[in-house]
């Protein structure tokens, strides 16, 4: 399969500090690719380049296929990927359905169409079987923390979106939640988007992702299939940057 | 249509007949999450009256003086709403009450120099929006606090208005149709029609709703609603229609007040702007989580910067009416206490201080409590209390009451918000 999104010898410097070194990436349609490290290692810094929000000083990006140059947030929504940042960015006041279509209303001669918007934005939730937001038309402040992760998802996912990076989306929640949104997750794999999950929690790494991609001081340390591998390698490849585990040939 | 049937297991709340219980359930929820709404005001405007009336019920419920009471509320309404833009994003404008005052004198000082109406009406709001431009661009372009640009107005749009109306003087106002703005009346046949419009085009709102949403409302909750305005709009259309004047006096005064339907036109206006548009969405938006917004694709710079720029349109309407009401500008027009009973005017209503959340209706509902304020307390008028003689009607009695007011709505503000994070 041809990878959706490529990343070859991507490297980053803030002034002296170099953050990201040849790193190589590689993320497929349908398949959740989860991106760990400690704090410092580079995640953050790597998904703001993907999303446009740094210039990368040096590497290539593909994506589909051919050499792209994502220098803004708009070029990376024009090409499809979208991020869900921990902040979510939703607007409490408004509900679920003026947030979903926040910037991109429907309009009839000049006046809102609520009844359009509000139809698809059942739609767009139902095809990702979310089942625990009561109404559409609650005002956002109402809903619990996974259900406002799950709009800010459902909100990236709205605009045939074709990779969707997710930055610690379970932190803050409890078990059951957790467990709601990690079934989204895997729920867009399925659907045939490409997942990048950036997380801490090796359970969930574990739980949800296909690949795992590992950072160490701003490398890639290791980049392994999830059912190849264990908590403690994981823990390992963080800490350390090296494991005794078999590398993933397809990667 | 399995469609709907699959909709319902996800979705409950989304579809269905509201039954009255329901409406009243709903109601009780919100109250619970501090949701209160205009509620304050209302129940205010019912005990206010109740109190007034009580004490003295032959002048304060007279005809009269409910036509006067209207038109003394409708520059604070005016005004109130000028201010809701702004309010929305949680800025604030100090100096909406001289954009008033300048746009009343450029409006009197065309029409004293023989201008025509139009011509004047335009100069006049070109010179509100330019004020409201240069507002705008300070706090949305340069970003300093609004707080500060619109104190530094407060003063610098009050040396404009000196100039204008030529340190003390005053410019009278010759022009009919400005006149009358506050103080002109309907006819009776025209009062009775404007009458029928607010019914059926009340009907058609509700008929509208039912068509478009899938929440339909029961029956007989669409018709007691119905009902209601109905009954309401008749029987003051009905009190209105007849002769209030005075015992003695020579010519009879009756018909609905112009600024009633004036007002009306207006908040319908502003209230389709806020509710049924993207513009009104993105003051909410921008009002609640600018970084949301501004990530959505919203341009937060003109949404801020316009909307400074409404707040002075507006205000140099509500200007208007201020002129209206005795005819003529001079240096107090607009300055005093105007600008503070029309931000609280608003935030007794429900609007937030903190943004994001109030209604164009909101301004008229505490517009009508702070004007009910000082015209129930002056028609109170010298009264012994514990032994002391107070004089009820006197400035100082209405300032601290109408103070109190405005703590207590921005109290109300203050906690709701608490409740509700």
């Amino acid at each position: 399969m041809e990878p959706i999104l490529k990343l070859t010898d991507v490297s980053k410097s803030f002034g002296p500090v170099k953050v990201l070194t040849d790193v190589s990436m590689e993320v497929f349609p349908g398949t959740v690719t989860s991106l760990i490290g400690d704090n410092g290692a580079g995640k953050s810094t790597l998904v703001k380049c993907i999303a446009g929000i740094h210039r990368i000083d040096s590497g290539e990006v593909e994506f589909e296929g051919s050499k792209v140059d994502i220098s803004s947030p708009k070029d990376a929504s024009d090409l499809g990927i979208e991020v869900v940042y921990q902040d979510l960015a939703l607007c409490e006041n408004l509900d679920v359905v003026q947030n979903l279509f926040l910037g991109r209303e429907k309009t009839v001669h000049g006046l809102l169409d609520d009844l359009t918007m509000e139809r698809s934005a059942r739609e767009t939730l139902k095809t990702l079987s979310v089942r625990t937001i009561k109404s559409v038309r609650q005002k956002v402040h109402s809903l619990s923390g996974g259900q406002r992760q799950t709009v800010a998802i459902a909100k990236a996912v709205l605009w045939n979106s074709k990779v969707v990076i997710l930055d610690e989306p379970t932190a803050a929640l409890g078990v059951a939640q957790t467990e709601q949104v990690l079934g989204l997750v895997r729920r867009l794999a399925e659907e045939g988007l490409a997942v990048i999950l950036i997380s801490h929690n090796m359970n969930d790494v574990l739980a949800v992702s296909d690949h795992v991609c590992a950072m160490y001081l701003g490398t890639i340390a290791a980049s392994v299939r999830a059912s190849d591998s264990d908590r403690e390698s994981l823990v390992q490849l963080i800490t350390s940057g090296a494991a005794n585990l078999e590398k993933d040939d397809s990667l | 249509m399995n469609d709907v049937k699959s909709v319902k297991s996800d979705f409950g709340m989304d579809s269905g007949v509201k039954s009255l219980g329901d409406v009243w359930f709903d109601f009780k929820e919100n109250l619970k999450a501090g949701e209160l709404g205009s509620l304050p005001a209302i129940l205010s405007i019912l005990t206010l009256v109740a109190i007034f009336g009580a004490v003295n019920p032959d002048s304060f419920l007279s005809r009269l003086n409910l036509a006067n009471f209207l038109e003394q509320s409708s520059s604070v309404i005016v005004i109130a709403m000028a201010v809701t833009f702004v309010l929305l994003l949680g800025e604030i404008d100090l100096g909406a009450g001289f954009v008033a005052g300048v746009g009343a004198a450029v409006l009197a000082t065309r029409l004293a120099d023989g201008w025509s109406l139009p011509t004047a009406i335009l100069i006049s709001t070109l010179a509100a929006l330019a004020l409201g431009l240069f507002t705008g661009f300070m706090v949305a372009k340069v970003g300093i606090p609004s707080f500060v640009v619109t104190l530094a107005n407060f003063l610098s749009f009050q040396g404009i208005l000196l100039l204008l109306v030529r340190d003390g003087g005053s410019v009278r106002i010759n022009n009919d149709p400005i006149k009358d703005l506050v103080g002109g009346t309907l006819s009776v046949s025209q009062s009775w029609l404007f009458a029928a419009i607010v019914v059926l085009g009340y009907a058609y709102v509700l008929l509208r709703q039912h068509r478009t949403s899938e929440i339909k409302l029961a029956v007989p909750v669409i018709a007691l609603r119905l009902l209601m305005v109905a009954a309401f709009t008749l029987a003051a259309t009905a009190v209105l229609s007849t002769d209030r004047s005075l015992p003695r006096a020579t010519a009879e005064i009756k018909g609905v007040p112009l600024v009633v339907p004036v007002v009306l036109v207006i908040l319908v206006l502003m209230t389709i702007l806020l509710s049924r548009t993207k513009y009104g969405l993105y003051l909410y938006a921008v009002g609640d989580n600018a970084e949301a917004a501004r990530r959505a694709g919203v341009n937060v710079v003109w949404i801020r910067l316009s909307a400074f720029m409404a707040t002075a349109l507006l205000a140099a309407v509500g200007g208007a009416f201020l002129a209206s009401r005795v005819n003529s500008v001079d240096a107090n027009t607009g300055a005093n206490d105007t600008l503070l009973l029309a931000v609280g005017a608003a935030v007794i209503g429900g609007t937030s201080l903190f943004g994001g959340k109030g209604r164009m209706s909101n301004a008229v509902l505490g517009g009508l409590v702070l004007a009910l304020i000082p015209n129930g307390l002056s028609l109170v008028g010298e009264r012994t209390v514990f032994g002391t003689e107070i004089d009820f009607g006197s400035s100082g009695i209405k300032f601290i009451f109408a103070g109190l007011a405005l703590l207590a709505a921005a109290s109300v503000d203050a906690l709701s918000r608490r409740q509700s994070t």
